[in-house]
C-alpha cells in the first residue's frame, strides 16, 4: 500500500483510525486479513473534512469501486491519496474531471456545469446568470466544438490554473 | 536475461530515464490504440445513437429553416452518428489523451464489464452490439471482453516490470486506478520479477539479498515516517486552512518556512560555533558585575548578556584543541596532538557556508514556486478556470463555506459582466482626476517614507551623540543609559507599525478597482519603507559605529551591533504582540460593541508577511554579530505562530477578497530572497571584507579584516607543509584577485541572460502552439459543421439514386444550384462508405483541378466548382491562388481543401451565410499558412484581412 499511495505508514494508520471511527460497528480494528468491508456513502459524507463540501457526494462516488459511493478502506485511502499534497497535477486533474462529471458520461456537458455552478454558489446567481456562465465557460474551454468538455479540454484548461494544485487538496 | 528476451517483441523496452515520457508513452501506445477503438463503440453505444433515426428526421425538418439556424447547429448537440464517429477519431480524443486518462478508462471498462457480469444482463441490453459495424471491437460477449481486459493488464504488468524500482513506484502512485487494482498489479509485477530473478540466481544468495533489501526498505519507510512526523503543526495548519482558506494558510506556511530556515541556521552555528566555544573555558573570565535590573537586560541584551555566547565578542581567536592539556596554549599551533579547531577560520566558514546553503535553498524554492504559479498566459479561459478550480477543498467551516460561496458568486458575476460589456471608457476628465489621485497618493506615501527615513537617520545620529556624551561623562545613571539604547528600536518599530496603517488609508482613498492591484501596491509601498529604514540602520551600524568605536568607549563594536540587532528583533516582536492585541483584539471588541458591526476585521496577510520578512532580515544580518540570534528568532516565531493562531480564531474572519495564494506565495519567497536575503548578504560580506574587526575581542582580533583569517590559515598551512605551497598561490590568485571574481560574475550573468532568452523563446513557442490549438479547434468546429451539413443533405435527398456514381464525376458546364447539391450528396456518400481511394476528378471547366482524397474521415471533399462562379467576383481570385498553392504542396493540408468547399457553398446558398462562413474560412486559411510558409504568411494574412472586411 505504501508503494501505491502518497502516504507514509503512519498516515495510513491514522487514516485507518479515521475509517474505523466512521463506522465502528462495521469496520474491525484489525485489518490483517483484509476483510471485505465497505462503508456507505452516507457515513463517509459526514466526515468533517467533507461535510461542508458541496461536491462531497461526487467525491465519494468517484472514488468508490462500485460507483455508488460505498468505500472500502482501499478506496478511502485512495481518495485521500489523490487529494493529498503529493499527488501530481495530472492525477488530480483526472479525478477532478470525474468529480465534475455528474452524469458519468466522460464529458462535462452543460448539465454537469450547471450542477457544479449551483453547488458552488447556491442561490448567489440567478438561473439566467448560471446559464450564461455555463455557455461562456464551455465556449472558452471547448477546443473541439462539440459543446462539451472532454478530458483533453479539461486538462488543457486546468494546466493554466495555477491555484488548482493548492485548492484541490484536503488535509487529513 | 530470460525476461528481457521475452519482451523483445515489444517495440519499446528500455526505460533508461524516468523522465523519458516518450518511451513510456510509446509503451502504452498499443493500449491507447485499443482504447481508441473502445471509444468508437462507446460512442456507438450512447443512447444518442439509438434514437438516431428519429432525431435525424427532426433535423431534416429543421434544416430548411433560415440561416441563423446554422450557427445553432454548432451549439446544439444533435450530431449524427457519422459526425460522432468522426469526432471520436479526432486526435484530441485519442492521441492527445494522456496516458493516465487511457489507463483510467481501461480501469473503468474493466469495472463496467465486471459489473455487467455480476448483474448478468440480458442480450437485449445491447441490441446494437451485434451490428456488423462494430463486431470487430470485441464487446459482443462479456467473456471475450474480459479476456481482452486481461490481456491489457498483462501488457501493463509487463510495462511496469520493465521499469526500475523507484520508477515503478512513481508510476503506480500516479496511476489513476483504484487502490485494489494497483495492489493486484503490484503483486503481479513483483511475482513476475521474483520469478525471473529466482530463475537466474542462486537461491541462497538471493535470499540474503532479499533480506537486506527488505531491511533497507523498512529502514527507509521508518525514516520517511520520521520525516513526516516532523511536519510541524499539521493539525493546526489544517484547522487554520479549514476555517480561513488558502490565503491565510499561506501566511502560516510561510512562517513555518522561516522557522525551518532559522532552525537550520541555529543548528549550524550552534554545533560549529557555540558548542565548541562553550566547552572550552575562555581565558578572559572577567566576571563583570554590572548588575542592573535584570528585566531591562533581557530587553536590551546588554549588561550580563554582552559577555556571553550570544555575541561575537565572547568568541576567542585560539585554535581549540581536543586534548585538555593544550587548551591554554597561546596562539594554537604549538600543540599538535588531538584535533585542532581553528576558531576564526571556523567562524568565517560557518557563516559563509550557512549563507551559501540558505541562498541555494531560497533560490531553489523560488524557482520551484515560480514554475508552479506562473504558468503560460492566463488570459484565456478565465471563467472556466474560475468555475473548476476556485473551490477550496480544504475549507470545512460552515461560515467560511458560506463566505466562499458568496465570494465565488460575486467573482463569477463580475466576470460575466466583464464578458458582456466591453471595456467601459471613462471620460477624459475622470481619468485625469484618477491619475491625479494616484499621483497624490504616491507622493504622500513616498513623502511619508522619506520623512520616516530622515527621522530615523537624525534620531539615530542624535542617540549616537547622546551615547557618546554619556560614556564620556561616565557619571550618568546606568539604568537610564541602558534605557536610552531602546529608543531607536522603539521608534523604528512604531514607524513600522503606524505607517502601513497610513498606507492603507491612502489606498482606501484611491479606490482601486481590482483587489490584486491593491495588494501589489500595498506590498510595494510597505516594502519600500522597510528597505529604506533598514538601509539607514545598516549605514548607522556599519558606517558610524564600526568606523569609530573608540568614541563610544566600545571595546567590541561587533557585540554592540549584535546587541542592537537583538533589541530590534525583540522590539519588533513586542510591537507585533501589541499590534495583535490592540489592532486585532481591541478593534474587534470596539467594532462589535461600539459600532454594532457584525463583521470581524479581516486578517491582513500582506502586511503580516512583510513583517515576517523584516524580522528575518534582521536575523540574517545579525548572525555574524551574534551567532545565537537565530535561536531568538526561533523562539519569536514559535510564539508568534500560536499567538496569531489564537488571535485569528478569536478576532478575525475569512477574507472576502480573492486571494491568489499561489502567486502570492511566490511573490513572498521572491521578496524574501531578493531584497531581504540579498541585502543581508551584501551587508555581511561588506563587513567581512572591508571593515576592520575590533582589536580587543572576537575571533578576528588583530586581523585587518575577517577575510584574512582564511588567508592567514592558507599561508600557515603552506609554511608547515611546503607541498601545499600551490594552495597559497592559488588562493592569492583566485580569491584575492578581483579579476577572477569579475570573470565569475560575468560568466554567471551571461548564463542567466542565456537562460532568460531560452525561457523567452519557449514562451513565444508556447504562445504559437496555443494559437495553433485554438485554430485547430476552429478548424474542427468548422469541419464538423460541414460534415453535419452534408449528412443532413444526404438525409434529405436520399430518394435520389446517386449511390453508384461515386467514383468519377463528369460535369456539364452548366452549373446550377441543384447540381452542386447532387455533387455534394454523392461525395457524402463516398465518405460514409470508404475513405481509402485516391481518385482524381477532372472537371470540364476552364480550370481543371486534380483532387486527392485523404484518408481520414474528417476531410471533407474538395470542390472547385466555384471557379465558374467566382469569375464574376473579385475576391475569389485570392482563393484560386491559395488553392493552387496548397496543391503544389502536400495533400495533407486538408483545411485549404475544405475552405474551397466552403466557398462553393457560400455562393450556392443564400447570401446571409456568407459572412459567417467566410469568416471561418479565413481562419483556416491563416492556419494552413502558418504551417507551410512563414514567408507567404504575411502576405496572405493581409489579404485575408481585407477579405473579412468585405
Amino acid at each position: 500500500m505504501l508503494d501505491c499511495t502518497f502516504f507514509t505508514r503512519k498516515e495510513i494508520l491514522r487514516l485507518h483510525g479515521r475509517y474505523h471511527e466512521l463506522a465502528p460497528h462495521l469496520v474491525p480494528m484489525d485489518y490483517t486479513n483484509d476483510p471485505d468491508v465497505k462503508v456507505p456513502l452516507a457515513l463517509i459524507v459526514n466526515m468533517p473534512e467533507l461535510k461542508e463540501n458541496p461536491f462531497r457526494n461526487r467525491i465519494v462516488e468517484s472514488f468508490s469501486e462500485d460507483g455508488k459511493g460505498n468505500l472500502s478502506f482501499n478506496d478511502f485511502v485512495d481518495m485521500f491519496s489523490v487529494l493529498s499534497e503529493m499527488a501530481p497535477r495530472e492525477l488530480k486533474a483526472i479525478y477532478a474531471f470525474k468529480i465534475y462529471d455528474f452524469n458519468v458520461d466522460n464529458y462535462i456537458c452543460k448539465e454537469d456545469l450547471e450542477k457544479t455552478l449551483n453547488r458552488l454558489t447556491k442561490e448567489e446567481l440567478t438561473p439566467e446568470e448560471v446559464i450564461l456562465v455555463c455557455e461562456k465557460a464551455i465556449e472558452e474551454a471547448d477546443l473541439d466544438g462539440d459543446n462539451k468538455l472532454s478530458f483533453a479540454d479539461f486538462e488543457n484548461m486546468i494546466s493554466r490554473a495555477p491555484d488548482f494544485l493548492s485548492t484541490f487538496h484536503i488535509r487529513i | 536475461m530470460d525476461g528481457r528476451v521475452s519482451f523483445d517483441a515489444d517495440p519499446v523496452i528500455d526505460f533508461e530515464s524516468p523522465a523519458d515520457e516518450d518511451g513510456v508513452h510509446d509503451s502504452f501506445s498499443q493500449l491507447i490504440q485499443e482504447q481508441c477503438h473502445d471509444l468508437h463503440d462507446v460512442i456507438e453505444m450512447t443512447p444518442l445513437d439509438l434514437e438516431e433515426d428519429s432525431r435525424d428526421d427532426v433535423e431534416c425538418l429543421e434544416a430548411d429553416s433560415d440561416a441563423p439556424q446554422q450557427t445553432d447547429h454548432l451549439i446544439g448537440e444533435r450530431w449524427s452518428s457519422d459526425t460522432l464517429k468522426v469526432l471520436s477519431s479526432m486526435p484530441s480524443r485519442t492521441i492527445g489523451r494522456s496516458r493516465g486518462a487511457i489507463i483510467s478508462q481501461y480501469c473503468n471498462r474493466t469495472m463496467q464489464l465486471r459489473r455487467r457480469r455480476q448483474s448478468r444482463p440480458s442480450i437485449q441490453h445491447f441490441p446494437r452490439s451485434a451490428r456488423p459495424s462494430i463486431r470487430g471491437y470485441g464487446v459482443e460477449t462479456d467473456a471475450a471482453g474480459f479476456e481482452e481486459e486481461e490481456n491489457k493488464r498483462d501488457r501493463l504488468v509487463n510495462n511496469l516490470q520493465n521499469l526500475s524500482d523507484s520508477d515503478r513506484v512513481r508510476m503506480l502512485r500516479a496511476m489513476p486506478l483504484s487502490l485494489s487494482e494497483k495492489k493486484e498489479l503490484r503483486m503481479l509485477v513483483l511475482n513476475k520479477a521474483e520469478h525471473s530473478v529466482s530463475q537466474n540466481q542462486i537461491p541462497c544468495c538471493s535470499q540474503l539479498k532479499y533480506y537486506i533489501i527488505i531491511a533497507l526498505r523498512h529502514g527507509w519507510y521508518g525514516w520517511l515516517s520520521f520525516l513526516s512526523s516532523l511536519q510541524l503543526w499539521q493539525t493546526a495548519l489544517k484547522c487554520v486552512g479549514g476555517r480561513f482558506g488558502t490565503g491565510v494558510l499561506s501566511y502560516f506556511i510561510f512562517l513555518r518556512t522561516l522557522l525551518f530556515f532559522n532552525v537550520f541556521l541555529f543548528l549550524v552555528t550552534g554545533l560549529l560555533l557555540v558548542v565548541p566555544q562553550a566547552i572550552t573555558h575562555p581565558d578572559q573570565d572577567q566576571n563583570i558585575t554590572v548588575r542592573s535590573s535584570w528585566g531591562l537586560e533581557v530587553l536590551t541584551g546588554a549588561g550580563y548578556f554582552s559577555h556571553s555566547l550570544l555575541y561575537y565578542g565572547y568568541y576567542n581567536n585560539q585554535t581549540l584543541q581536543t586534548g585538555h592539556s593544550c587548551s591554554a596554549s597561546g596562539n594554537g599551533t604549538s600543540c599538535s596532538s588531538g584535533l585542532s579547531y581553528n576558531m576564526p577560520l571556523v567562524y568565517f566558514f560557518t557563516i559563509g557556508a550557512a549563507f551559501f546553503i540558505t541562498c541555494i535553498i531560497l533560490v531553489y524554492s523560488m524557482s520551484k514556486s515560480f514554475g508552479q504559479s506562473f504558468r503560460i498566459d492566463k488570459s484565456k479561459g478565465l471563467l472556466a478556470i474560475k468555475v473548476f478550480s476556485s473551490w477550496d477543498f480544504k475549507v470545512i467551516k460552515k461560515s467560511s463555506v458560506r463566505l466562499q460561496r458568496a465570494n465565488i458568486g460575486t467573482q463569477l458575476k463580475e466576470l460575466v459582466a466583464e464578458v458582456n460589456r466591453q471595456e467601459q471608457k471613462f471620460p477624459v476628465l475622470q481619468r485625469l482626476f484618477r491619475l491625479f489621485i494616484h499621483m497624490l497618493a504616491w507622493i504622500m506615501c513616498l513623502g511619508s517614507t522619506l520623512a520616516c527615513v530622515l527621522a530615523v537617520y537624525y534620531f539615530s545620529e542624535h542617540m549616537h551623540g547622546d551615547l557618546r556624551n554619556r560614556t564620556q561623562a561616565a557619571s550618568s545613571d546606568p539604568l537610564l543609559k541602558e534605557a536610552s539604547l531602546l529608543a531607536v528600536p522603539v521608534v523604528v518599530s512604531s514607524i513600522n507599525l503606524l505607517l502601513p496603517g497610513f498606507f492603507n488609508v491612502v489606498a482606501w482613498m484611491e479606490k482601486y478597482d481590482s483587489p490584486s492591484m491593491l495588494n501589489y501596491i500595498s506590498i510595494s509601498r510597505n516594502l519600500l519603507l522597510k528597505v529604506s529604514v533598514l538601509g539607514v540602520l545598516c549605514y548607522h551600524w556599519l558606517g558610524r559605529v564600526a568606523t569609530d568605536p573608540q568614541s563610544l568607549g566600545l571595546e567590541c563594536w561587533e557585540s554592540f551591533v549584535g546587541q542592537e540587532l537583538y533589541r530590534f528583533l525583540l522590539m519588533d516582536f513586542i510591537f507585533m504582540l501589541l499590534d495583535t492585541f490592540f489592532g486585532e483584539f481591541l478593534w474587534r471588541v470596539f467594532s462589535q460593541k461600539a459600532l454594532k458591526r457584525k463583521r470581524k476585521p479581516v486578517f491582513d496577510i500582506a502586511r503580516n508577511v512583510l513583517e515576517l520578512i523584516y524580522g528575518q532580515t534582521l536575523a540574517w544580518l545579525g548572525v555574524l554579530f551574534s551567532p545565537l540570534l537565530p535561536a531568538v528568532q526561533i523562539i519569536k516565531l514559535l510564539f508568534l505562530f500560536y499567538m496569531k493562531k489564537v488571535s485569528l480564531k478569536m478576532n478575525c474572519q475569512a477574507s472576502g477578497k480573492p486571494w491568489r495564494a499561489c502567486q502570492m506565495t511566490t511573490i513572498f519567497i521572491t521578496l524574501l530572497c531578493f531584497p531581504a536575503f540579498l541585502g543581508a548578504t551584501v551587508c555581511v560580506t561588506y563587513t567581512m571584507w572591508s571593515i576592520t574587526p575590533s582589536a580587543g575581542c572576537g575571533p578576528f582580533r588583530g586581523l585587518k579584516n575577517m577575510f584574512q583569517a582564511g588567508k592567514r590559515w592558507v599561508h600557515r598551512l603552506a609554511a608547515v607543509n611546503p607541498d601545499l605551497h600551490w594552495l597559497a598561490s592559488a588562493h592569492s590568485y583566485l580569491v584575492e584577485n578581483p579579476l577572477f571574481l569579475f570573470l565569475c560574475a560575468g560568466i554567471f550573468l551571461i548564463m542567466i541572460y542565456f537562460h532568460s532568452q531560452v525561457v523567452d523563446g519557449q514562451r513565444k513557442i508556447i504562445e504559437l502552439l496555443q494559437e495553433q490549438i485554438e485554430n485547430e479547434g476552429e478548424d474542427k468546429k468548422f469541419l464538423i459543421t460541414r460534415l453535419q451539413h452534408i449528412h443532413e443533405r444526404k438525409r434529405r435527398v436520399t430518394p435520389r439514386p446517386v449511390k453508384g456514381a461515386s467514383e468519377v464525376h463528369t460535369h456539364t458546364l452548366s452549373h446550377t444550384h441543384t447540381h452542386t447539391h447532387a455533387h455534394t450528396l454523392s461525395h457524402a456518400h463516398t465518405h460514409t462508405h470508404t475513405h481509402t481511394h485516391t481518385h482524381t476528378h477532372s472537371h470540364t471547366h476552364t480550370h481543371t483541378h486534380t483532387h486527392t482524397h485523404t484518408h481520414t474521415l474528417s476531410h471533407t471533399h474538395t470542390h472547385t466548382h466555384t471557379h465558374t462562379l467566382s469569375h464574376t467576383h473579385t475576391h475569389t481570385h485570392t482563393h484560386t491562388h491559395s488553392l493552387t498553392h496548397t496543391h503544389t504542396h502536400t495533400h495533407t493540408h486538408t483545411h485549404t481543401h475544405t475552405h474551397t468547399h466552403t466557398h462553393t457553398h457560400t455562393h450556392t446558398l443564400s447570401h446571409t451565410h456568407t459572412h459567417t462562413l467566410t469568416h471561418t474560412h479565413t481562419h483556416t486559411h491563416t492556419h494552413t499558412h502558418t504551417h507551410t510558409h512563414t514567408l507567404t504568411h504575411t502576405h496572405t494574412h493581409t489579404h485575408t484581412h481585407t477579405h473579412t472586411h468585405t
